[in-house]
């Protein structure tokens, strides 16, 4: 059974940074990800990564400390301000050694690296490499693991975490190439496998980001932190759900309803399209809802034509590529239908700023985690910064944690008795064939109920009847059945064996959204559409319990932002 | 509702012998639009569990699922049934690559070779307290091939790779590109033994297979191309880069 001092579980920015960290620090560390790294998630992000570098030439008085306010504002006063000026500290250095690192940022005249304005940011800080930055940064962090050496176990899917004594030790895997699940050791697990969406039936995410991750840590008795806090991007393509990024509004793209109006006029009156992400997708939602969607249907246009096809070409090439691609449409001569649709998992693992839980030897970073930098909203151009920010000091953690040496006892006996329970786990699947539950019908059942009971807007009564819907897919989890036992690349395996996770964390959304009676950034309840500081200025902390989600709170950490209404 | 018939080529290492592979064809419905990754996943969730594909990001990023579709390759995600003007899709694994399982081919060579040619900045200075300056136009040298997402379309294409287990191949090369062409790398002539050599650019005979199969319209044989200049500019007038 292979054994290394550290396991990253997860290829995505936050898992290549962690591991880059620790591997330049000495430690021998291994990544196990179900994909090769460099097919992460993380490589879908458009847009950018903000920092404080005052390159604009109308940011030159921009601090870290104004990035604070702006991500403690955004976030409705739910981030730990604490966090959240530790990330704005660290944002600029983690930029300027991606450049070092080689990452194409595209940039001004002088050569410095290029920043464009962003929603609910006081400046325009959000460093781009045209609007492919997530695909930049993931190649180039890529790059950085081979040159250091770091191992990487691709297309190694792990489905649960080998705990023994109350501290992690490790992870069990099915070998997608090889076959057969296998115990895989450590003195220390890092999880880094990007966020849930893929609970909702109307993502911008890969296919991939099932939350498994969170999934895993919350069955192990980490709780999960602002699970009802899910991010609906404002323009998500209409018929396929991928993400159109916010740089088109950035660069200067107009949002569009029926009437031909740019009705963000009446919300944001000053921000307009860059208002932030909350606002405007309850904004579009809103227009739609009260029938001045395009031709009274469900979408509105986002219209790029101003811009002129110079700096589309330039700056948005591939939005366009996509586009023509997904929705036969060139932004160039046409505006692109959008809607809004989920897109990022504020919640996830409770970690502290530097990724460690509760469980010892067990840290998270990235969007699986919840520092919790982005509270009830988050700004865009922030996750690309979380990643590499809270990767590299989950890394920094782990290393500190080990100079002592490693944990004492031999994890050998309980790897082989966690692989042996999930072998017995799948044999109970497969005995129940074809005869039990279908897992996909009750994949639909789920992402359909996540999308239509827990969407932009809520109301107690309809998280009632989803709540109960979900409640009632949780107990047909126990029934499912596995026509396909065994092999190598078995999709009908995997896609089985991280659902009952997806319900788990879609039943910590649905609680949480029902319990908090009040609205907050993402979280907007048509019966209850005021901000509660006196109450709700808490976070959520999910428990597994054998009967459902069991809710604790924990106030937020406050600081030199005193909340104030947001208005943009 | 319409159909298409999806004819999917098929191969398991525990029932199927090694190099032999069956053609299964599978009835699809759809409304107004239908990609063939949709159309895969359909398969595996409702006719046959047991179907075997790469993907990720559905939105042709992340390089997971190039195939051969209907004679060309494709991107599965970014194939919409509608465009190939038919409703009979043939769909193979990338062609010359060894098997996993049905659509779902080895990629250990692949990334071996782009790992060989060092796909790293390489940087010998103090590094500055603030980025590396570069200049758009110097930035403009890399637009082309830092948006390769190393989907093996092009390797799986190129005759050159058919007949030499050792070449490099397009994608490895255009990475090494791509590092040369950076002015923020110090590598000098430190990289030039990874592709100045018989298993680098000389192999490349300009059949251009690779401009054609690659998904993202880049074009691996300028950069080859560029590669060959260099080492002659290096070699024999003895420069630095």
């Amino acid at each position: 059974m292979p054994h290394h001092q550290l396991i990253v579980v997860g290829g995505g920015l936050a898992g290549l940074r962690a591991a880059v960290e620790a591997k330049a620090a000495g430690l021998d560390v291994a990544i196990l990800s179900q994909v090769h790294p460099g097919r992460s998630h993380s490589g879908a992000a458009q847009g950018g990564l903000n920092a404080a570098l005052a390159n604009h030439p109308d940011a030159h008085d921009d601090t870290p400390e104004k990035h604070a306010f702006d991500t403690v504002k955004g976030s409705d006063y739910l981030a730990d301000q604490d966090t959240a000026i530790q990330m704005t500290k660290d944002a600029p250095g983690v930029i300027f050694e991606m450049d070092h690192w080689g990452c194409p940022f595209s940039r001004f005249d002088d050569g410095r690296i290029a920043q464009r304005p962003f929603g609910g940011a006081g400046y325009p800080r959000t460093c781009y490499g045209a609007d492919k930055t997530g695909h930049y940064l993931l190649h180039t962090l890529v790059e950085r693991a081979y040159e250091r050496g770091v191992k990487m176990y691709i297309e190694v899917f792990v489905t649960s975490l080998i705990v023994d004594d109350g501290r992690c030790r490790g992870v069990v895997a099915y070998d997608m190439i090889k076959g057969g699940f296998h115990a895989f050791t450590a003195d220390a697990v890092v999880m880094a496998t990007g966020g849930a969406g893929r609970i909702y039936g109307n993502s911008t995410n890969a296919i991939i980001s099932t939350g498994a991750g969170a999934a895993m840590a919350y069955q192990a008795g980490v709780p999960a932190e602002d699970m009802e806090f899910i991010q609906f991007h404002p323009t998500g393509l209409l018929t396929t759900h991928i993400l159109m990024s916010e740089a088109c509004r950035g660069e200067g793209g107009y949002l569009v309803n029926g009437e031909g109006e740019r009705f963000m006029a009446k919300y944001a009156p000053k921000a307009m399209e860059l208002a932030p992400r909350d606002i405007t997708a309850r904004s579009i939602t809103t227009e739609i809802n009260e029938g001045r969607g395009i031709g009274g249907a469900d979408y509105v246009n986002l219209d790029l034509r101003h811009l002129g096809a110079e700096k589309i070409m330039e700056r948005l090439p591939g939005i366009r590529d996509i586009a023509i691609h997904f929705q036969g449409v060139d932004p160039i001569e046409e505006p692109i239908p959008i809607k809004p649709v989920q897109h990022y998992t504020m919640g996830g693992i409770d970690t502290d700023v530097d990724g460690r839980t509760k469980l010892p030897g067990f840290y998270a970073a990235g969007e699986c985690a919840c520092v919790s930098v982005h509270g009830a909203n988050r700004l865009g151009g922030n996750s690309l910064l979380e990643t590499i920010v809270f990767g590299r000091r989950a890394g920094i953690a782990v290393v500190a944690d080990l100079e002592g040496g490693a944990p004492a006892g031999d994890p050998a006996a309980a790897g082989a008795g966690a692989v042996a329970a999930m072998e017995a786990r799948v044999a109970e699947l497969v005995s129940r064939g074809k005869a039990g539950a279908d897992p996909y019908a009750i994949r639909a059942e789920m992402i359909a109920t996540t999308r239509d009971y827990f969407g932009v807007f809520r109301e107690d009564s309809i998280m009632r009847t989803g709540l109960e819907i979900l409640r009632r897919l949780k107990e047909r989890c126990s029934q499912i059945g596995l026509g396909n036992a065994g092999g190598v690349f078995n999709l009908d395996l995997m896609r089985t064996v991280e659902l009952e996770g997806m319900v788990d964390l879609s039943l910590c959304v649905a609680e949480g959204a029902l319990a908090r009676t009040e609205s907050r950034g993402s979280h907007s309840r048509t019966d209850h559409p005021a901000r509660d500081d006196e109450k709700w200025l808490v976070h959520t902390l999910a428990h597994h319990t054998p009967e459902g989600p069991r809710l604790e709170y924990r106030p937020v950490t406050l600081g030199p932002f005193e909340p104030q209404e947001r208005k943009y | 509702m319409r159909t298409v018939t999806f004819h999917i080529k098929r191969y398991d290492p525990a029932r199927d012998e090694k190099g032999s592979s069956r053609v299964q064809a599978f009835e699809i419905p759809y409304e107004t639009s239908l990609t063939v990754l949709e159309g895969l996943f359909y398969i595996q969730e409702e006719l046959d569990g047991s179907l075997a594909f790469r993907y990720c990001c559905r939105a042709s990023i992340c390089g997971s699922c190039a195939m051969y579709i209907n004679g060309r390759y494709r991107l599965a995600c970014q194939t919409n049934v509608l465009h190939l003007h038919t409703d009979e899709v043939h769909i193979e694994p990338l062609p010359h690559m060894p098997l996993v399982k049905d659509l779902v081919c080895d990629m250990d060579d692949f990334f071996a070779k782009y790992a060989y040619i060092e796909p790293w900045l390489i940087r010998h200075s103090q590094e500055p307290a603030k980025e590396i300056l570069q200049s758009p136009a110097d930035r403009h040298k890399l637009n082309m091939p830092v948006d390769c997402i190393l989907c093996g379309a092009c390797y799986s294409s190129c005759p050159s790779v058919w007949s030499e287990d050792n070449y490099l191949g397009p994608a490895a090369l255009l990475k090494a590109y791509r590092f040369e062409v950076d002015s923020r790398d110090e590598a000098k002539k430190e990289r030039l033994p990874k592709w100045d050599n018989e298993r680098g650019a000389y192999r490349c005979h300009t059949i251009t297979n690779c401009i054609e199969a690659c998904p993202k319209e880049l074009n691996p044989t300028e950069g080859i191309q560029w590669l060959k200049m260099a080492a002659v500019r290096r070699r024999l007038f003895g420069r630095a880069k």
